[in-house]
């Protein structure tokens, strides 16, 4: 069996798909939140060097991937916007960047709450956490930028634009921040195998992927409006908004 | 294709002769708010050694963030641009050689005063020798990124404020470099390392920046 896919690249037939996976994914996301949390916080043993507070891991850590991914597949939809002038394209970037800045907001803060006991500081000038900053101002400046333009079709394309070098920036900024100075921990995953008991790393896979089906569900919400907004002289959003 | 190139390049020029008010500010911005921080932190001479060069990068770095948002205002207020983007020429080489010209004009006389401002924060002069060279490298990739935030903000209301907004987080790896520069030397570990890595950033937004600061300029001209 094919499917087409280009059929869904309309923001008309898109709608109709986002409508019907959304509370898929945000049931799928709600279920498994709740056996992760579980996993984290009682059966997940305690840690011999960091006792309890190491918990604060099993948000933080989905919450700091999420917040570089969600930025990387914006880029990605930015640049296939910019390379094929698909109007959705620039739809679902724009509908992802709240949910990037909120994830980058959560890293930054659940990193605070777990630095007070592990290194005595709320806030440390270190690599990674400035880079997180720094990738929270770029989250900011995109969306400052969208909100200034009122034209959608300028606004989208500029948009893009600065998020096509944001997405090149990043890794610069990421190495230069950490040759700047570097006192946060190594990775716990790594690709030659983990550091971590089992139990903890299925909580933590387990958050992630609640966090992606958050992610999808939220996005798939978002750029619904954004289509109804946009096409509201259509027919076909007519015919929807009456049925609703 | 030079030619046109070196036309932008003498025009802006030629604009900024004859508007010296213009030019005077930027640089005197850059001189008062470094000269602010020893009234606000103290004279004491080793403090002031420790934080002169991230104090003179910064002031770099807002200093040209003061002067972007006229770099093609004026123009596309009052049509040129549109005529330069309509024209056979390369809408790429119109960004580099605006970019080139912002250097020229307000990144060059940077490299003149920071000695001047060395002197007053009881810098050795080897470490001043790294600082001008760092401003020599670093300050063409403030005016590349810039002229993308420039282009990206061109005629939208709130402009200057929107730019700094996008563009600061860009600059952040020059800051780094070019201010790290200068301590490693006065660390006593050689500058070539962060001074090397800082002429890397700048071919890199020498070859990407123009490109999508045309780009820019085409969906904000459209």
């Amino acid at each position: 069996m094919s499917i087409n896919w280009y059929k869904y690249s309309a923001p008309a037939t898109f709608y109709g798909l986002a409508v019907r996976l959304a509370p898929w994914f945000g049931g799928a996301a709600a279920i498994l939140t709740v056996i992760g949390l579980y996993l984290s916080f009682f059966v997940a043993p305690t840690d011999f060097q960091q006792g309890e507070a190491y918990r604060v891991i099993f948000i933080h850590v989905p919450a700091a991937w999420m917040s570089m991914f969600i930025y990387l597949v914006m880029a990605a939809w930015a640049a296939v916007g910019l390379a094929f002038n698909t109007r959705l394209s620039f739809m679902m970037a724009r509908a992802l960047a709240p949910t990037g800045a909120m994830f980058t907001f959560v890293a930054l803060w659940t990193g605070a709450f777990w630095g007070k006991p592990m290194w005595g500081a709320w806030w440390v000038w270190d690599a990674r956490l400035t880079s997180e900053l720094i990738l929270l101002f770029l989250y900011v400046g995109i969306m400052a930028l969208w909100a200034a333009i009122d034209d959608p079709r300028r606004g989208d394309k500029a948009g893009a634009l600065l998020a096509l070098i944001g997405a090149i920036n990043v890794p610069i900024i990421y190495f230069s921040v950490k040759w700047w100075n570097t006192l946060h921990q190594g990775s716990s995953i790594k690709p030659s195998g983990t550091s971590m008991d089992e139990v903890m790393l299925a909580g933590m896979v387990v958050m992630a992927i609640a966090a992606w089906f958050y992610t999808i569900a939220v996005v798939f919400v978002r750029v619904r409006r954004i289509i109804l907004e946009r096409e509201r002289h259509t027919e076909w959003v007519k015919h929807v908004l009456e049925g609703a | 294709m030079l030619d046109f190139l070196l036309t932008v390049i003498r025009r802006d020029l030629l604009l900024a002769t004859r508007r010296r008010g213009d030019w005077l500010t930027a640089q005197f911005f850059f001189v008062m708010v470094v000269s602010l921080f020893p009234l606000g932190i103290g004279p004491e001479p080793e403090l002031l050694k420790r934080i002169a060069p991230g104090v003179v990068w910064v002031a770099a770095t807002l200093a040209s963030l003061l002067s972007l948002p006229r770099l093609f205002a004026d123009d596309h207020r009052d049509g040129s641009l549109e005529q330069m983007l309509l024209s056979p020429e390369p809408a790429v080489l119109l960004a580099l050689g605006k970019a080139v010209a912002h250097w020229l004009i307000y990144g060059i006389p940077l490299l003149i005063v920071a000695p001047v401002l060395g002197i007053q924060f009881a810098l050795p002069a080897e470490a001043i020798g790294v600082l001008v060279l760092s401003l020599a490298l670093g300050t063409p990739i403030l005016s590349l990124l810039g002229a993308v935030g420039a282009a990206l903000t061109l005629g939208l209301r709130g402009g200057g404020v929107l730019l700094t907004l996008l563009i600061l987080p860009l600059y952040v790896p020059a800051l780094i470099f070019g201010a790290g520069a200068v301590d490693a030397m006065l660390a006593g570990t050689g500058a070539e390392a962060n001074l090397s890595l800082l002429g890397a950033f700048f071919v890199l937004s020498l070859i990407v920046a123009p490109w999508i600061s045309a780009a820019a300029l085409r969906v904000s001209m459209e």
